[in-house]
Formats: structure tokens, sequence, C-alpha cells
């Protein structure tokens, strides 16, 4: 491995963003000014849960002074999908989830939007609803969608149409029948996790103005701005060019803004009031109510060993309610089903991990992507599978987890890891063989370990593009189409370049907002992928640029380019000893001897990176020679205690520890184990509530409580190892995602060793621990 | 809807604005003046994204009527650095990563700045107590309760 020669690269730098963000000059989508030209909208959303749209009536609304445009999807035939294309941008004959939009609204200002939405008239033929993904999907329940035979799909996701099965995955590996009858333990389960919101604090927001030349712009709180763009672009007909994504600071992701919210709404209430500038921005309520969710989980989950606790069979089943429209979760669910053991190794495995329609809201990626919902089950059951062989749950996972080279579930060999590591390293953290004292008498405490892993799920070719650009003081622009969402990829980038290029970190600046019409391609701001995949790129683009430079300087000197390097700026040859300083000849070049000519000129270095080695599986048995570009590994374990009055449960300790391959920057690694251990925690007691006729009933920060300040663990420990993959810069590999993939089962885990109480469904509530705490309930996994 | 003359200071400066009755400072600011480092994340007094110092008390700008505020003292994110140099407080959110997506730490500033007008020597459940209505979604909260102890430490707010 090329080891870093600056120092650069293993080195916490500063944000390159965090000034502009402690001095309200950072620029959100919000904070941009239209001028006196900008209209306001408003969506209207369906009542129900589930039913047929009569009519639409907007002349009411269309009166009303002060409104531009009413729009509705009368006549927008076009679905829109990432994966699989099921997904209208405005209701037109069905609408299949509460808060649907059924039309929008165009006014001078919001406050007439409000009221003109109010006037739109919609009737409804109220149809029954499903939200439980295992009726959803028997071959009797109403069909969501029953025209999925219809759509488009990609050609790794499989629909079964005449269901609501939007994705059947499976896995057929080894003789799991005959393997299980010879174990000597087996554990057994069922177990639920129930939507929950990203919960940004910006809302999802975006302005769109639409020309009469035909050129459509479109401002959006995006963390993908270049398939936000080819999704609206297929959905309406819009040349790639003429559609132009301005992407400026995102004010949280969590994956709620990758691919498409209500974004081609606001474009589309744009093309109906042409030559203004159109705002669309979601209230708190809206976000709630109106955006995606992490999709529930059904997973049945049978696994089995022999007496020395040596793994032998797996058998799965996960039903992901998906919700309305299954455009990204399919490959939520394929995902899950690829990844379906866990971190483990087990040779015997029958898996089907399907992706349902429901009528809950889309459930699309957050955080972790299929990983935290199959863990809540896999990683209690481990415990069980342990407690049943009498052996101790770390050290049953030290035992079965899955090592590099391994030939893993999906057929594919394990890219380096050091998982052992991990948990050896939280077991230390959180002094695991040690039983503490709880402290008050009506407490009673426990500690808990889970372990993880998990793949950037993508298609198999989604790329990165960037480009260096030198100015005239050898000063540089990175571009970029990778997006800041608080979790520093614009540093990442800027470090990764002055590294390559031996010049100061503070002469690079990335250049923002992301722009498609300006910035470099990148498929997504999601998966985990920036670091490892954008990282390459931009290393490439750097390297380009480097070798353009030392070429120059070569040529001018008549020495060899291998005999060069830049050093704080500076050419220098070590077979010379002759300098030159980058300052002007990255533009204007150098002279030729006597000026008799020049050398060079501008520098402008480019690079790509798109993964070419990961193969489709096989339908039927869903093996491969590699599902994935690699995975991220990575152990927690919680120290916490439960008020045995109140059902409260308080963490006082996560240790985490996440195999990152090579740290490009080791405090930024820090602040997504630490931000990604309170998010985890925080996941686990939430949950998106609905009432028995579908409506969210929790949508405010009131009633959806997300982690306080006050809620914090006493004390979040992190750390990483460092065991390098052959295709990430300098060997790193992504671990935003990870952080909380695994915290809600270590929470359970600990709170069974704190009270002996299983949990299978999550949340984890004060009232519901209380309530078995009493035995009121007796839960079981 | 009548409108209003009102004269805020903000930032220092003294600004004469029209305002609607039922315009809230927040959109005032954003709006009006164009300080757009307040940020809107709920509009009912529950994140704290949009906390403002009046008079050296933290508000909720969502929740408070620019109309009640005629000749009041109001001070945002925009206005604690000073010619270019930022605050201890900045400084140590700087420093110690305290910041990750930004659009809670306008903020958590304000907040936490008038906390240590209040109070110097702030412990960690005084801060806690203090910013209980300022969410975070990305941090975990742990390093902006650190950059307010370093800052205490470091000659407070100013």
């Amino acid at each position: 491995m090329k080891i870093s020669e600056s120092g650069l690269v293993g080195k916490s730098v500063l944000r390159t963003d965090v000034l502009d963000k402690v001095t309200g000059c950072a620029v959100f989508v919000d904070d941009i000014q239209f001028g006196p030209n900008l209209l306001h909208s408003r969506l209207v959303r369906s009542p129900h849960p589930h039913a047929l749209i009569k009519s639409i009536n907007t002349e009411k609304a269309e009166a009303l002074p002060g409104v531009r445009a009413v729009v509705t999807g009368k006549d927008l035939t076009a679905k829109m999908g990432l994966y699989l294309i099921d997904r209208p941008i405005f209701a037109s004959d069905r609408v299949r989830v509460f808060g649907e939009p059924v039309a929008g609204v165009v006014a001078t200002s919001e406050k007439i939007a409000v009221e003109a939405a109010n006037l739109v008239e919609v009737e409804y033929e109220v149809l029954p609803a499903i939200y439980d993904p295992v009726e959803a999907a028997q071959p009797d329940a109403p069909l969501i969608h029953p025209d999925l035979g219809e759509y488009s799909v990609a050609n790794f996701i499989f629909p079964v149409p005449g269901t609501n099965i939007s994705e059947q995955f499976k896995i057929r590996k080894g003789d799991v029948e005959a393997a299980f009858t010879d174990c000597a333990a087996v554990a057994e389960g069922r177990f639920r996790l129930p939507p929950i919101e990203h919960v940004p604090i910006e809302t999802h927001t975006s302005v769109a103005l639409a020309e009469n030349n035909g050129q459509v712009t479109l401002w959006a709180s995006s963390q993908s701005p270049f398939a936000m763009r080819d999704m609206i672009a297929q959905g309406l007909g819009i040349p790639h060019n003429k559609l132009r994504v301005i992407a400026p600071f995102v004010g949280g992701g969590f994956g709620g803004k990758a691919g498409v919210t209500m974004e081609a709404c606001a474009v589309v209430m744009a093309q109906a009031a042409p030559g203004h500038p159109v705002k669309l921005r979601l209230t708190r309520e809206e976000e709630f109510v109106g955006t995606s969710i992490r999709q529930t989980l059904v997973s049945d989950i049978k696994v089995g060993c022999d007496q020395d606790g040596v793994l032998q069979a797996m058998e799965l089943t996960y039903y992901f309610g998906g919700g309305a429209y299954n455009d990204y979760g399919v490959n939520i669910a394929r995902a899950a089903g690829y990844s379906c053991t866990g971190p483990y190794d087990v040779p015997n495995v029958k898996a089907d991990s399907l992706c349902v329609y429901t009528n809950h809201p889309v459930g699309s990626a957050m955080r972790g992507f299929g990983m935290p919902e199959i863990h809540w089950g896999l990683e209690q059951i481990m415990d069980r599978l342990a407690e049943e062989v009498g052996m101790d749950p770390a050290e049953f996972r030290t035992l079965n987890c899955v090592r590099t080279d391994d030939e893993i579930v999906s057929g594919m060999k394990m890219t380096p890891i050091d998982l052992e590591a991990c948990i050896d390293k939280v077991k230390e953290a959180i002094q695991w063989d040690k039983k503490e004292k709880p402290t008050a008498p009506n407490k009673k405490r426990g500690k808990g370990i889970a372990i993880m892993w998990k793949a950037p799920a993508m298609p198999p070719n989604p790329g990165s593009a960037a480009v260096v650009r030198f100015n005239e003081d050898a000063t540089l622009q990175v571009e970029i189409g990778g997006q800041e969402i608080g979790q520093g990829a614009f540093t990442v980038a800027a470090q990764i370049a002055a590294d390559v290029l031996g010049v100061p970190y503070e002469d690079v600046t990335v250049s923002t907002p992301l722009d498609t019409k300006y910035s470099p391609y990148e498929w997504q701001t999601v998966a985990s992928r920036l670091t490892w995949s954008m990282g390459n790129a931009v290393k490439a683009a750097a390297e380009d640029a480097r070798f353009q430079i030392l070429e120059t300087v070569a040529d001018a000197w008549d020495e060899d380019v291998e005999d060069l390097t830049i050093k704080d700026g500076i050419v220098i040859s070590f077979r010379s000893e002759r300098e030159q300083p980058l300052d002007k000849m990255v533009v204007y070049g150098l002279p030729n001897d006597n000026f008799e000519g020049w050398k060079g000129g501008p520098v402008v270095g480019r690079g790509h990176f798109m993964p070419t080695y990961v193969t489709n599986l096989d339908p039927e048995t869903g093996q491969g020679t590699r599902a994935v570009v690699h995975y991220t590994v990575g152990a927690q374990a919680v120290d916490l205690e439960v008020d045995l009055e109140t059902g409260h449960l308080e963490v006082l300790n996560i240790a985490s520890v996440y195999d990152v391959g090579r740290a490009i920057n080791p405090d930024l690694i820090m602040t997504q184990i630490e931000g990604g251990a309170v998010h985890g925690m925080s996941s686990a007691y939430e949950a998106l509530k609905f009432n028995e006729k579908g409506e969210v009933i929790n949508p405010s920060f009131v009633d959806y409580r997300i982690a306080t300040i006050a809620d914090i663990p006493r004390k979040i420990h992190g750390d990483y190892v460092e065991t390098p993959i052959d295709d990430g810069p300098w060997g790193a590999r992504g671990v935003g995602e990870h952080v909380m993939v695994q915290t809600a089962p270590a929470i359970a885990n600990a709170l069974y060793d704190a009270v002996g109480i299983r949990f299978s469904d999550l949340p984890l509530s004060a009232d519901k621990i209380y309530l078995a705490l009493e035995g009121k309930i007796k839960e079981k996994g | 809807m009548a409108n209003h003359e009102i004269t805020l200071i903000v930032n220092g400066q003294e600004e004469e604005l029209l305002v609607p009755s039922n315009m809230t400072l927040l959109h005032a600011l954003r709006e009006v003046l164009g300080l757009t480092g307040t940020k809107n994340g709920c509009e009912a007094g529950e994140c704290g994204a949009c906390t403002v110092l009046v008079d050296g008390e933290p508000v909720n700008s969502c929740l408070t009527l620019a109309v009640e505020l005629d000749g009041r003292e109001i001070t945002t994110v925009e206005g604690l650095a000073e010619n270019g140099k930022i605050t201890p407080l900045q400084a140590e959110f700087v420093e110690l990563n305290a910041v990750q997506c930004g659009y809670c730490t306008p903020g958590m500033l304000m907040a936490a700045t008038a906390l240590l007008k209040r109070n110097p020597k702030p412990t960690e459940e005084d801060i806690q107590k203090a910013l209980v209505g300022n969410l975070c979604r990305c941090t975990g909260y742990q390093r902006i309760i650190d950059a307010i102890l370093e800052a205490s430490r470091n000659g407070g707010a100013q």
C-alpha cells in the first residue's frame, strides 16, 4: 500500500465547511434569495391511505386571488423510480398512502397557497388499506399495484406480478434441512421494526424555475443531484442538458434526501407558472407525513449451531414493508438478502428477502439501508443461541464471525476486514468481563454486545468523477458531484487532492454548490461510498494534474518525471536538486531557454472511478462471484441501567469500533461514530404512529421524540482498526452508516442482561419495558 | 393585514422595517433583512434552530412576533464574529468538530452564547438544561457540550 507522502492522509485536518457553518455563511436552499419574482406553493395531500380518486375539482382554488396555477396528475402519465419505475409525480387515479400528493397550488404567498390547497376538492372511494408486510405478501391480499407486471425494472430486481411483492431475493446455499437435524442447539424467533423517520433539522426544500426558453432549474436539498436530475428528466421527458439541479449544503440527509421526494412536484408546478421561481418547502409536519421512511421489517429467523457453538445453518424470511412505492425499497430487500446472515460464517443458508407493497409511507434509503433492520433480530438471536450452548455472547461472536477470504453467504470471497479486533476492542473499552453495580437500588444494570456488516448497496456500476483545476497562484479547486451532508465529504476530497499534489491543505477549495451543469458526475451521496468511490476519483484527478505538472517541468529541465516530486507547493528534483514553485507555472507554463517558446499550460486534472467487478447473482440461489464491492464491519458494546419503577432505560456507555480500512481523517470518523451511536440509540425509541384510519398521529418533535442533549450516553468510546482494501484510496472504505446499524440490538442485549427480558419488537419504549417488568406483558423473541 | 413600521437594532445596526402584524421575527430576519443564518426547523418552537438573542436572552424567533420587538436589540449568528474574528465559542465549535451538517449550529451557538453570559462557568448539566430545546440529529451533542465547556475556560462568549 502506497503511503501518503505529505502525511495529510491520516491527519485530522479541520473541516473545509466549518467556518461557513459557525458564522451563518453556509447557504442552504431556503437561504437563497430569489427576489420579488418568487412564488410559493403547497401540495394537496391525500387524507386516506388507500383510495381511488373519483374526481378532482380545482375551480375554487384557481379562483382565489393570488393563485397562479393549480396542477394535478391528470396529464402526467409517466412514472419515476430508481430501480423499479412505479411512482407517479401526482397521484391521478389512486392514492396509496396517507399524505400522497394529488395536486399542487402555486400562489403569490405561502398563506394564499395554503388557503387554495384547502379549496381543492377531491372525491375519493376509500379502499381497504394494508400495513403488515406479512399479510400484504399473501396471495389473497388486496393489490396495491395491480399493474406491477407492466412497470420497468432493473435486471437484478425480481417483482412477482399479481402480488404485492415488488422484490423477491433468494439464497439457497448448502443443505439447510440436513444441517438443522445435526444441530445441537437451535434458536428461532420473529422480530419487528416500526417505520421511523430520518428527521433532518432542515426540512425538504426545493425551488424550481421553468423558463420560456425550455430551460428548467431546480434548487434542491439533495444528497443526489445527478440521480434526481436523471429521474425527473425521465419522468417529465426533459433532456438532461435542459434540467439543471443545483444542490447547496444539505441540513441533514440520512438517506431521506437521496433520490426524489417531492422535487418533481416542484418542477411540475413551476412549469405551470413559467418564468417564476416556485418554492416548495415542507413544513415540519409534512417532513413527518410526506417524506420517505425507514421501512418496516418482520423477520423470521432460525439459526442452529453444533455443540461447540459453531454455526451450521440459518433459515430466514425477511418481509420488508416497502410502503406505497418501492422504487428504491426493492434494493433494500435485495441488499438485506445478499447480506442476510449478518457478519457470520454460516455454511448452510436458506433465505427469502421480500419487499412488499403496503399503505405505509414510501420506504427508502435510511442510514444503514436494510442492515439496522436485519441486525435487530439477528443480533438478539445470536445471543440466545450462545446462551443455549452456554457460551459468552462475545466469545460466541469471535468464534463465528466472518473473516477475510471466507466464502460468504452470496458466494463471494470476503474482502479484507478484522472483525475479531473490533470485538476485542469494544470488550476492553466496556470492561466486558466486569459485572458493574447499578447506581441506585431501584435500578438494574447490564451489558450487551452486537456486531455488524454492511456493503455499499448500489447498482453494480455507480460512478464518480472529479476535476482538479489550478488557479494562477497555485491554489486550486476540487470539483466533485458528491454532497456534503455533514459527514465531511468535502474535507476528505480536499485532503486527498492536497496530499497527492503536495500542496498545503489550505490551498484547496471544493467548488460549491453542487451543480449538474458544472460539477462532475457522482451517482449519489449514499451507501457510505464517497470516501471510497469519490475518493478514488479525486485521487485519480489529482494524480493526473500532478503528472501534467511534472511532465512540463521534466521537459523544461530535461529530466525524468520519476526524479521529480512536489512538496509544499514546489517541484523538486531528487537528481539535480532544482526547485520550481507551482505559483504561476500551473497556469502560464514554463518558458523554454531564452524564452524561445513555452511549455505546459493551465493544469486541469480529471479522474473517475467505477467498480467494474461486481456481478449479478443467480436469481434462484443468490450465488455469484462478487455481489458487492466490499464490506465494512464493526462491533458495539453497551452498558446500561433500567429504572425498575419507571421502565426508563439509560445508556451509560457505548463502545463502538469499526474497521475503516484506512482512516483518511481520524477525527471525522470519530464524529460519525459518536453521532451514529446517539442516532442508533434514539432509533431504538422511535416510531412513526398511525391511527386506525391510517393517519400519522405524531408528526411533530413533541410527539415524535428524537434524542436531545439531555438523553445522550454518559460516555461514548469510539475507535477503529485499519485493514486496508485493495480498491479504496489508501485502502479506505466508508463508515458513515455502519455506526448505528447494531446499536438497537446491542441495547436490547444489555437490557436482557440487566432484567432477563427479551424484546422482539422495537421501539424499546419505557412504558413497554415497565409493563414487561411488571409481568403484564410477557415478551419473547 | 396592517403593516407596522418598527425599528430593530440587529447586530448593532439600526434597521427600520415594515412588517405585517403576524410576521415572526424569524421571517423578518430571513426575508425582510436577508439574514439567513438563523434557520427555520419547525416553526413551532420545538427544535431551537431559529434561536436568536433579544436583549441578550435566547428566544425562538419562530414564536416571536417582530412587531412586538420595536426598539429591541437582536443578535443573530451573523453578529457573533467581530471584524472577521470569531468568538472563542465559535472557535471551539471549529476546533472540536462540533459541527456536521450545520443546520442546528446557529441556534446552538446563540443558546450557548446566552448561557455563557448568564453563567460563565457552566457544568455539563447546566449546558444540557440550557440547550435541551436545541435539537441536533448529526453530532450526538457531546462535542457541542465539550466546545461550550472549553469556551468557558477560554474567555466565554466574547
